[in-house]
């Protein structure tokens, strides 16, 4: 079960070296063959990009997903935002990530039973300070197991 | 480089696929997400699913492929999706957009992109809107 004191909860800052190579192999797997992540020596990040901070990056007290304690055999994600203000940062960069619950509300679902949304939203911060980029995800804990419904 | 778009714009489709396991694989060790119901069938069985599936920032990247050829890698500002239908092995999957909207915000042109992946069954896989900086 979702535990709703989550709210507001604020995980440690961690780190985020953007790097070339890893940016080719994600640009590889998004089937794109833009030069501006290939050929660039220090390219831009595609637009899902910061996704792999937080499956490599964000671990321990900067992983706040794991204070939500959602009941992960019925959590799907529902969606994904990316805002970038300005171009997107570039390999070379160290930006410092830091994430929040944001949101938690409940909804019926159509097929009966409760679902509890949850936002993280993660900021990240260049090496100056300055806000470059948010990820915002939203996950849903369904009132079932999400396997059989396909 | 900034694209000249107005409201109504659209780019041509693309079809990415059919999507292999592999393709799944791949995004997944890419990302670090590995989640075993994307790649290990009695895992994915187990849990009630006909087998492996993809995972839902796959066709989110290749809709965000779509979208920045289009309109530009450099001048995205925001990347938004809704996940839909899930997506499987074999789907071929369509890229398309167009835009909705166009407004000035801190002296730039912004364009608002509506963006759709859909999979050959015709269900959508994933609903998506996008803005870039245009011309």
């Amino acid at each position: 079960m979702v535990d709703r004191s989550a709210l507001g909860f604020e995980g440690t800052p961690f780190e985020f070296p953007v790097e070339r190579g890893k940016i080719r192999e994600f640009a590889r797997a998004t089937m794109s063959d833009a030069p501006e992540y290939l050929e660039d020596r220090e390219p831009i990040i595609p637009p899902t990009f910061l996704t792999v901070a937080s499956w490599f990056w964000q671990e321990g007290t900067a992983d706040v997903a794991s204070r939500i304690d959602a009941d992960l055999s019925r959590v799907l994600h529902a969606g994904q935002e990316y805002v970038f203000h300005g171009p997107p940062p570039r390999a070379g960069q160290t930006l410092t990530g830091t994430a929040k619950v944001t949101e938690l509300y409940e909804k019926e679902g159509r097929k009966g039973g409760t679902m509890t949304f949850f936002v993280t939203t993660t900021e990240f911060r260049d090496e100056a300070g300055n806000l470059v980029a948010e990820a915002r995800t939203t996950g849903v804990e369904t009132a079932k197991a999400v396997g059989g419904e396909e | 480089m900034k694209a000249s778009v107005a409201v109504g714009s659209t780019a041509p489709p693309r079809t990415f696929g059919p999507i292999t396991l592999t393709d799944i694989v791949r995004y997944q060790g890419a990302s670090g997400d590995m989640n075993p119901y994307h790649h290990d069938h009695e895992r994915a069985r187990a849990a009630g699913f006909p087998g492996a599936f993809a995972v839902g920032m796959l066709p989110a990247g290749l809709v965000a492929t779509f979208a920045t050829d289009w309109l530009g890698p450099d001048e995205i500002r925001r990347f938004a999706v809704r996940f839909k239908e899930q997506v499987w092995p074999g789907d071929e999957l369509t890229c398309r957009g167009a835009i909705t909207e166009i407004s000035e915000r801190d002296g730039e042109r912004i364009a608002t992109v509506a963006l759709q992946c859909v999979r050959q069954t015709g269900g959508v896989a994933i609903d998506g809107t996008a803005e870039f900086v245009v011309e």
